[in-house]
């Protein structure tokens, strides 16, 4: 269990950023595995009191707190129009509503966990994170980014027209996926992004025009293949890296039909 | 540190330290249907209340429900005694260890949707584990309560 | 087939303590007990190993810490801790401290403070040199393996068992009747498959705890979420050194039980403290704890050999069963005999001859316990799962060669201590259950498209109804001064329901309300000795002693309402709230009667009865299920699980189906999600519920339980036992179906998707 010496509610980023300089602190998002660590915080700081839970929808953006916890993503009716229910599909299974209310975007994306079905989801879509000092920095970028002492202030999803597909497979409904698979269309480019693999989700472009002429049975097929060859797999309890390669053949070339309308 | 806080419509204050987390706190406020089953945010059993919304208490620092509305089924007795009596017809109360977060979380469902279909029901309380009842009796219950309302 | 008409037996009532539980009110041990020293285990890392130095010096330093104690503190007294009627057939292998520490996860130290924050700084602050040993991890290497679990000389089994700690083994034993080989010969098929099934954890919801204090006596009172008062109160007894009178045990509402709590897991480290102390202590395992330092179900390999005619007369059956005990010996001996013996008895209809054999081994694991089902839900899952493949390879309908082969009333079964199945309604459970699933339509195979195939499987299952010629349960009814009445027992209602159950027994004797009876249990100075709740057994064995405890206290009351009425006792009767005289119709109230008994009486308007059985009568069960199987993820979705269960006559329909309904999904649990592995260092992987994976209500599908009444003349209204025969017929069900689905048995639990996906895809490239 983790000790925490000092509780402080930062009142600006400012606060916030020159408490996090000090190795011992730490910014709490969700919280939801407090009781998992052992070690000692100095100051536990907190972000509520800054104005990160809400969801900003302009005509060519969302703008999401860092602390806006998943439910919100989960019920959030602009966010599932644009991605044609694809951000809803990606956390509704995440261990229950209680746990939806507290996990933040931002402790998901920060954490840049091999499991997350978020960073899949937004590694899909054309998308930012704003970083206290970093300024905005591409997600995919973010994503191969080492954790420093920066502050992730909120997510930037530009509305890039768009096509979006979320599935997973999970052992047990509400458990992390063994394979996780976003795939989306934008601007006529395609994305399929692997999470849970099990290390950190990673983007494949369809580099060799595999779509090019379209999506259809063999296409889909030949995505499929290209994905479960790109991305490196591992082993855990929740599967082994056949078995996820193998996943990844199947949800991809699922995904890819869905997204052709098949 | 101190915070204050409204437990079950009560203002309080009180000392805590810094990494006391809400669901012993609430514990040592005497609330004592809160109950802890597991370390990993997974069971359910702590939920409470946070202006509303189902939280797992176990998860939650106190300080951060400072400023914030908490209830436990304590101070929502007559909501939930408004339904459980159709749970216990079920029997599916079982060792009722559970009893308390679940309840906390159907309390929470039927304010958002008072007229939940079975797959909104088991979708709404998929992260509150039970082991005893096989989860069947406590949709019956559910549902009968939500059907004897409609009349 | 008795079908009396009962005014509150067969009723469905809502149980005494819903509205307690529903609402939350302090009922549980840490809701109902005060503060307390904060007990916490310091465990091995490894899983053999000697402890060789300890240095709890600066732990003890720590402001809150109280004191720490280690193997040097402690008795030198060998016990176990498993739940049985003594002497146990488990081996007294174990020390509150032991120098030896024989699995990653055994107890080092016991530290009590004054906080949780003190107990784990104090924990990080103990240093311990350990003289790290090779440990025995594989079950198959166990036997006669040249490193030993338990080198002790101080080993004791209290019971012959055919166990040996110079072998590591735990038990070992064979049972036979008839020419099992000389029918074997002359079977047209013979089928010899090998099954596995992993240590399961119960997973209750309420993690093991206990308190304990000196009370005003200062006598040693504890506080325990426990099935079994009385031998908890035996076990600390000898442990401790310390007599029973000294001890009194006593239960709350216990947060579910499954038999984990058949163990006294935690008991002894609070009691320690509290008797070294002087001060309340209390331990509440953390979920971490309960999952590597349980007390889960015993991991069986079982081979069966399966001897049968083309036309499906099923001739021999031919179990091996190797039971892996882990580091102690609880329940060894006896979990591995149901799985023989509760398995091989379904098939007596046709059997010719049977054989089983079984080793029970010691590994540096941990150890295993009880849990519900006991060792036959291993067995019935190998013994069912091979006659599906027979069904499947003759081309025969899977139930109809049950219906062939099965036990029916009447029947004696010789694999089953030559008991006769006097209440038997298997075959009626199979017909209705067959109609009630649709299994026509379900049984054949359908494709959904998209790899998606949908299919059904069959199993059936039976248990026992308490252990025969050894469960003793007691009842104590007493008359209150308005009527009403007071049932004390010593049974543990651990959530099942039996306090009401047992209440509505009470309330058909009595002829009074149920609302009229009170129920009291469990505590050792107050309940009639009762050996606790566990072997199915509540029911049947101290449901027979309320129903005797009622015909003695009747008697006394009609003694007492005769005198009062100055008549013989012969010349009255008891009707609801009074007592009668026949030919006057005078009568006397029982409010008379009961004030009558408080003013210079020598009688006492109570009685306590005991009950023990010669037999265990079974019950039995048929379940189907039917999946839609993904044949390209692997993932395997129940759609419906339907079940018909014979349990006698029900006392109380609605909570036997409940029983049945929550068995059921601890099997799926088991059979699709649930597992169990270890790290090289023999940790287990799964030791969290992150990890450890329960069926949520979105696993589950949809369930549906009726039954088929049978009477048993041996059992209380006729009723005979339902908590663990329900959780055993999930995995060789879905095993079916899944083998419809895909062509593959799989004979390993649990079923994951991943291996029913990657053994298509070694098939399809294959």
């Amino acid at each position: 269990m983790i000790t925490i010496q000092k509780y402080v509610r930062a009142q600006s980023l400012e606060e916030a950023y020159q408490l996090n300089q000090n190795k011992r602190n730490r910014i709490v998002g969700g919280m939801m595995w407090l009781r998992l660590g052992s070690g000692g915080v100095g100051t536990a700081i907190d972000l509520c009191d800054l104005g990160l839970d809400t969801i900003e929808e302009t005509d060519a953006q969302f703008s999401i707190g860092a602390m806006v916890p998943l439910r919100q993503l989960e019920l959030h009716a602009g966010l599932n129009a644009y991605t044609g229910g694809a951000v809803k599909n990606a956390v509704k299974d995440i261990v229950g509503v209680q746990f939806r209310n507290m996990a933040t975007v931002g402790g998901s994306i920060w954490g840049r966990f091999g499991f997350s079905d978020v960073l899949t989801m937004f590694l899909a879509m054309d998308c930012f994170v704003e970083l206290y000092k970093g300024g905005l920095v591409p997600l995919e970028q973010f994503a191969g980014m080492k954790k420093d002492n920066d502050i992730l202030v909120r997510l930037i999803v530009k509305k890039t027209p768009g096509k979006f597909i979320y599935t997973a497979m999970r052992n047990q409904r509400t458990d992390f996926p063994v394979i996780a698979c976003a795939l989306s269309q934008m601007d006529g480019t395609y994305r399929a992004v692997i999470g849970a693999r099990p290390s950190r989700a990673m983007v494949i472009r369809d580099e060799k025009g595999l779509l090019a002429q379209g999506i259809t049975e063999s296409s889909a097929k030949a995505l499929a293949e290209f994905a479960a060859n790109t991305a490196p797999t591992g082993s855990n309890i929740r599967g082994s890296a056949a078995y996820r390669t193998h996943l990844i053949q199947v949800l991809t070339e699922r995904a890819a039909l869905e997204l052709g309308g098949m | 540190m101190d915070i204050k806080l409204k437990l079950n419509g009560k203002p309080i204050c009180a000392q805590i330290d810094a990494d006391t987390v809400l669901l012993d706190f609430l514990r040592a406020q005497g609330c004592y249907s809160v109950k802890r089953g597991c370390d990993t945010s997974n069971c359910g059993l702590c939920t409470v209340l946070m202006d509303g919304k189902p939280v797992l208490s176990c998860s939650m620092l106190a300080a951060r429900a400072g400023g914030h509305s908490i209830q436990t089924l304590e101070g929502l007795q007559e909501e939930a005694a408004d339904f459980v009596g159709f749970i216990a017809d079920q029997g599916a109360d079982q060792c009722g260890f559970c009893n308390p977060g679940f309840v906390m979380n159907t309390i929470a469902l039927l304010r958002e949707n008072p007229d939940p279909t079975d797959d909104e029901i088991r979708a709404y309380l998929a992260g509150n584990l039970c082991r005893c009842s096989g989860y069947d009796g406590q949709l019956r219950g559910i549902r009968n309560y939500v059907n004897s309302r409609k009349g | 087939m008795e079908q009396r008409e009962y005014k509150v037996v067969g009723k469905s009532f809502r149980k005494k303590d819903s509205m307690q539980l529903l609402l939350g009110k302090p009922v549980y041990m840490e809701d109902v007990t005060p503060e307390a020293l904060v007990v916490k285990i310091l465990r091995s890392p490894h899983p053999n190993a000697m402890v060789q130095e300890i240095n709890t010096k600066a732990a003890k330093l720590v402001p809150g810490v109280v004191d720490i104690y280690t193997w040097e503190d402690v008795p030198k007294t060998r016990f176990a801790i498993a739940g049985q009627t003594y002497p146990e057939p488990s081996p007294y292998d174990r020390l509150i401290l032991d120098r030896h520490v024989r699995f990653a996860g055994d107890a080092v130290a016991i530290i009590a403070a004054e906080t949780e924050k003190a107990a784990w700084k104090a924990m990080k602050l103990i240093k311990v040199k350990y003289e790290v040993l090779e440990p025995v991890l594989d079950y198959h290497t166990a036997l006669d393996n040249p490193i030993l679990v338990h080198p002790e000389e101080d080993w004791e089994p209290p019971c012959q068992v055919g166990g040996s700690n110079k072998r590591n083994l735990v038990a070992s034993g064979v049972d036979a009747d008839g020419d099992v080989e000389g029918v074997l010969q002359d079977c047209d098929i013979v089928l010899d498959r090998t099954f596995h099934t992993r240590a399961f954890q119960q997973a209750m919801m309420e993690p093991f705890g206990c308190f304990t204090q000196l009370d005003r006596y200062g006598r040693l009172h504890v506080v325990s979420s426990t099935q079994i008062v009385f031998h908890t109160r035996r076990i600390l007894s000898r442990a401790l050194g310390i007599p029973k009178s000294r001890i009194r045990v006593e239960k709350p509402r216990i947060g579910g039980g499954f038999g984990a709590k058949q163990t006294a897991v935690c008991d002894v480290y609070p009691a320690f403290v509290t008797m070294k102390t002087g001060r309340p202590a209390r331990i509440i395992y953390t979920r971490e704890e309960c999952q590597i330092a349980g007390s889960p179900r015993h991991e069986m390999e079982i081979r069966v050999r399966l001897g049968a005619n083309k036309d499906g007369k099923i001739r021999v059956l031919d179990l091996y069963t190797l039971s892996n005990s882990g580091a102690y010996g609880e329940h060894g001996p006896t979990t591995v005999g149901l799985s023989g013996h509760k398995s091989i008895p379904l098939y007596t209809g046709s059997l010719e001859a049977y054989r089983f054999g079984y080793d029970v081994v010691y590994t540096n694991l941990q150890a295993a316990g009880a849990y519900r089902g006991y060792g036959a839900t291993q067995g019935i899952f190998a013994v069912e799962s091979v006659v599906n493949e027979l069904a499947e390879t003759l081309g025969i309908d899977p139930t109809l060669i049950r219906d062939r082969n099965m036990v029916r009333q009447g029947m004696v079964m010789p694999a089953y201590y030559g008991e006769t199945a006097n209440a038997c309604a298997l075959d009626r459970c199979m017909e209705h259950c067959r109609e009630m699933f649709g299994w026509e339509e379900k049984y054949p195979v359908r494709d959904m498209g998209d790899g998606k195939v949908r299919a059904a499987g069959v199993a059936m299952a039976m248990q026992g109804s308490c252990i025969s010629n050894v469960d003793v349960g007691s009842a104590t009814v007493k008359l209150s001064e308005d009527g009403t009445y007071n049932l004390i027992i010593g049974a543990a209602d651990m959530g099942t329901g039996c306090d009401t159950i047992l209440a509505q027994m009470v309330a058909e004797m009595m002829d009074c309300s149920f609302d009229d009876v009170a129920v009291f249990g469990a505590d050792t100075d107050a309940s009639p000795y009762d050996s606790g709740s566990y072997a199915s057994s509540t029911t049947y064995i101290t449901g027979k002693a309320v129903e005797k405890a009622c015909l003695e206290l009747k008697a006394k009351i009609c003694a007492i309402g005769a005198e009062m009425l100055g008549c013989e006792p012969e010349a009255v009767v008891m009707e609801s709230g009074k007592v009668r005289k026949i030919d006057t119709d005078q009568t006397v109230s029982l409010t008379d009667i009961a004030y009558r008994t408080q003013v210079g009486c020598n009688t006492a308007a109570e009685a306590t009865a005991t009950h023990s059985s010669p037999v265990s009568p079974p019950p039995y069960m048929v379940g189907m299920v039917e999946i839609e199987l993904d044949k390209r993820t692997g993932l395997v979705t129940i759609l419906d699980y339907m079940a018909v269960v014979d349990c006698g006559i029900p006392i109380n329909p609605s909570l036997a189906r409940i029983q049945t309904e929550g068995g059921i999904v601890q099997g799926i649990g088991h059979t699709l999600m649930e597992n169990v592995t270890y790290d090289s260092h023999g940790r287990p992987a799964e030791s969290s519920f992150m990890q450890y994976k329960l069926p949520t209500r979105l696993d589950m599908g949809t369930l549906k339980v009726e039954f088929e009444h049978s009477y048993e003349p041996t059992g209380p209204f006729g009723a005979k036992s339902i908590g663990e025969i329900v959780i055993n017929t999930p995995a060789p069900a879905i095993a079916h179906a899944i083998a419809r689905a895909t062509g593959v048995w799989h004979r390993e639990l649990p079923i994951t998707p991943e291996k029913v996906a990657m053994s298509l895809a070694e098939t399809q490239m294959g």
